[in-house]
């Protein structure tokens, strides 16, 4: 796909987009009506972060996670147990960070050890392991009864007990990173990442170290991921071994897929997609997993390519169609393997 | 003394349930190049399918056995044939197709058979325990190390002196080459995915009275699975009966002895199998 020639045009009109987009959710709590939307958008928000930092692996680096519910679990855990044991908000908050880098460095350095198919076979495991040591580790993390959280932080005075509060407060921290994620898949890095996942031979011959940039991309998306964590713990005041069940990574892996991974926005509008249907669908059913299993399938099945650029191929078609032919006939396009 | 012999005997049955776990699991990852990851959902729909036949039917234990085995060697050969084999050459979204239906599955199961456990009693014949040597043997677990003994042996003598044997390890060592010469690697697709779902539900079944049968069983299984073929490599008979052992022990020492870190103490061997020999300890190629 080329975007050279439009791409003055195209940078406005996603200025004004995103301006747009931003003004909407800052304005949010003012249209919607009543707090369990409000905390609904946090959620969304909240699982928006944490999509974004699996695309980076998912979608740029070509590395598939099922284990990445382990590392929000290791970051909304350590957050948790440096509160219980009196730590004040930013110490805790960093000693989380710190211990999800950590946590994060050790899982890539595994699971690195293969790519494709092996990566989701170690990954998946070593999830598991963290959910397993969530469960049955009981005096570090009482089991399953899970960590309450006393209190939301208050950062410069603003009070984030308050829905709306805390609702801005995920949406600056969101946006940062949002932010961040766009500098990193358009700095030189995120190209050399992409090249990895397209060539990973060819990159290694023009003396890339392939390794390396997996690496420190494991690296980035482990942050964001904690990020998500520690918004997490703090929204639910409360985290237990559920949340680093096998079905909370799957759960995120759908919301990057079904969104459209290696986008920036797709993750976000899977994001919103998946907890808008799990909420609706909690409302009217018990068996949200019977869904979530049947919505993997047919998206796999039938739109493998994800929501939002699946239908920007369907606008495109429409368009093409409606368009007389051109003469010549259509160049053929590269598939992905 | 008795403390060790028992954990001992424990870690021993274990790893014949996980050899007839894994095992099937390895040849559909080393023929088909995807981890399966219904293995899990397999396992615990046999030991649902066969505590059914025995509760509600009253049929023999053994009967419901090879009923539940044929049933989800049936449902794993439609797993293959109606869903895997339409996505042909998207390994991705061929693991993807099967987390969604474990889900679907593990849902399921709740919806039948609700969130209780279920315990199925040991067959008549082979309660109690046994003396020998001045020491007692639990009889049901030497049986179950017994039928995992002759299944391991059968299953030898099938990969490795029948034609079928031979398709399946041409199809394992270079499947394009292998239809080149006139195999049809399709059909090995859905018999060995066929078979290994048998044994995973065989494995289900009798390991019920030992485990017993709740919701989670899917979950709880599914990663020793992964591990043992981590560990012994994909694709190996040897590899999986020395990874199930391992892990057989690991396991039931390590819950036995540090309790909090068990789920830990399997880590560490993937850990050093993964640093020091990524492609397993008998596979041939890296995952």
């Amino acid at each position: 796909m080329s975007e050279n020639g439009s791409r003055a045009v195209n940078g406005r009109a996603k200025a004004v987009a995103l301006m747009l987009a931003a003004g909407v959710l800052a304005a949010l709590p003012f249209w919607v009506s009543g707090v369990f939307y409000v905390n609904i958008s946090s959620q969304i928000l909240i699982y928006a972060v944490f999509a974004l930092g699996l695309n980076v692996l998912v979608g740029y680096a070509g590395l598939v996670s099922l284990g990445h519910a382990g590392i929000l679990g290791l970051a909304a855990y350590a957050a948790a147990i440096a509160l219980a044991a009196g730590f004040g908000h930013a110490e805790a908050i960093l000693f989380a960070l710190a211990a999800t880098l950590a946590g994060t460095a050790v899982f890539a350095a595994l699971a690195l050890r293969a790519t494709g198919i092996g990566f989701i076979m170690i990954t998946l495991a070593l999830g598991q392991i963290l959910w397993g040591l969530a469960y049955r580790w009981i005096s570090l993390t009482s089991g399953d009864n899970g960590i309450n959280v006393a209190a939301r932080p208050a950062p410069f005075g603003f009070d984030l007990s308050d829905p709306n509060a805390f609702y801005y407060a995920t949406l600056v921290v969101f946006a940062l990173a949002l932010a961040a994620a766009a500098v990193f898949i358009h700095s030189p890095f995120g190209a050399s990442l992409k090249g990895t996942r397209d060539q990973p031979r060819r990159m290694n011959a023009l003396g890339y170290h392939v390794w390396l940039i997996r690496f420190y991309a494991c690296l980035f998306s482990g942050l964001l991921t904690g990020v998500a964590g520690i918004l997490f713990v703090y929204y639910n005041q409360f985290i237990s071994p559920q949340t680093l069940a096998l079905t909370s990574s799957a759960e995120v892996l759908l919301m990057v897929i079904s969104g459209g991974s290696g986008t920036l926005l797709g993750p976000i509008a899977g994001a919103a997609l998946v907890v808008i249907v799990k909420n609706l669908a909690s409302a009217y059913i018990e068996r949200w997993n019977m869904l979530l299993g049947a919505i993997f399938v047919a998206i796999v099945v039938f739109m493998p390519e994800g929501l939002v650029p699946g239908s920007v191929r369907l606008a495109r078609w429409a368009l093409k169609a409606l368009r007389p032919p051109a003469a010549g006939g259509p160049s053929q396009k590269a598939e992905a393997p | 003394m008795s403390l060790w012999l028992l954990l001992a005997i424990n870690s021993v049955t274990l790893g014949g349930l996980l050899f007839l776990l894994s095992a099937g699991f390895s040849l559909i990852f080393g023929l088909m190049r995807i981890p399966n990851l219904t293995h899990g959902s397999l396992f615990m729909l046999g030991a649902y399918f066969g505590a059914s036949f025995v509760l509600w039917f009253h049929l023999d234990f053994w009967l419901a056995a090879l009923l539940s085995a044929l049933l989800v060697a049936a449902f794993g050969a439609a797993i293959e044939f109606l869903l895997l084999r339409r996505l042909a050459g998207s390994t991705l979204a061929q693991v993807l197709v099967t987390l969604g239906i474990s889900f679907m599955v593990a849902d399921f199961c709740l919806m039948v058979w609700t969130g209780d456990p279920i315990s199925v009693a040991t067959p008549a014949g082979l309660r109690g325990t046994a003396p020998f040597l001045g020491l007692v043997f639990p009889i049901y677990r030497l049986a179950v190390i017994l039928i995992a003994a002759i299944i391991a042996a059968l299953l030898w003598f099938l990969i490795d002196n029948t034609r079928l044997g031979a398709m399946i390890r041409a199809g394992v060592d270079d499947p394009q080459m292998a239809r080149v010469v006139g195999i049809r690697v399709s059909r090995l697709f859905t018999l060995v995915f066929a078979l290994g779902a048998g044994l995973a539900g065989f494995a289900g079944m009798i390991g019920s009275p030992i485990l017993s049968v709740y919701p989670g069983l899917d979950a709880d299984m599914l990663p020793l699975a992964l591990v043992v073929v981590i560990l012994g490599g994909t694709g190996s008979l040897l590899g999986s009966l020395l990874g199930s052992f391992i892990i057989g022990f690991l396991y039931n020492f390590g819950q036995a002895l540090v309790p909090e870190l068990a789920y830990f103490v399997l880590f560490l061997p993937m850990v050093l199998v993964l640093t020091l020999r990524p492609q397993g300890l008998f596979g041939r190629h890296a995952p």
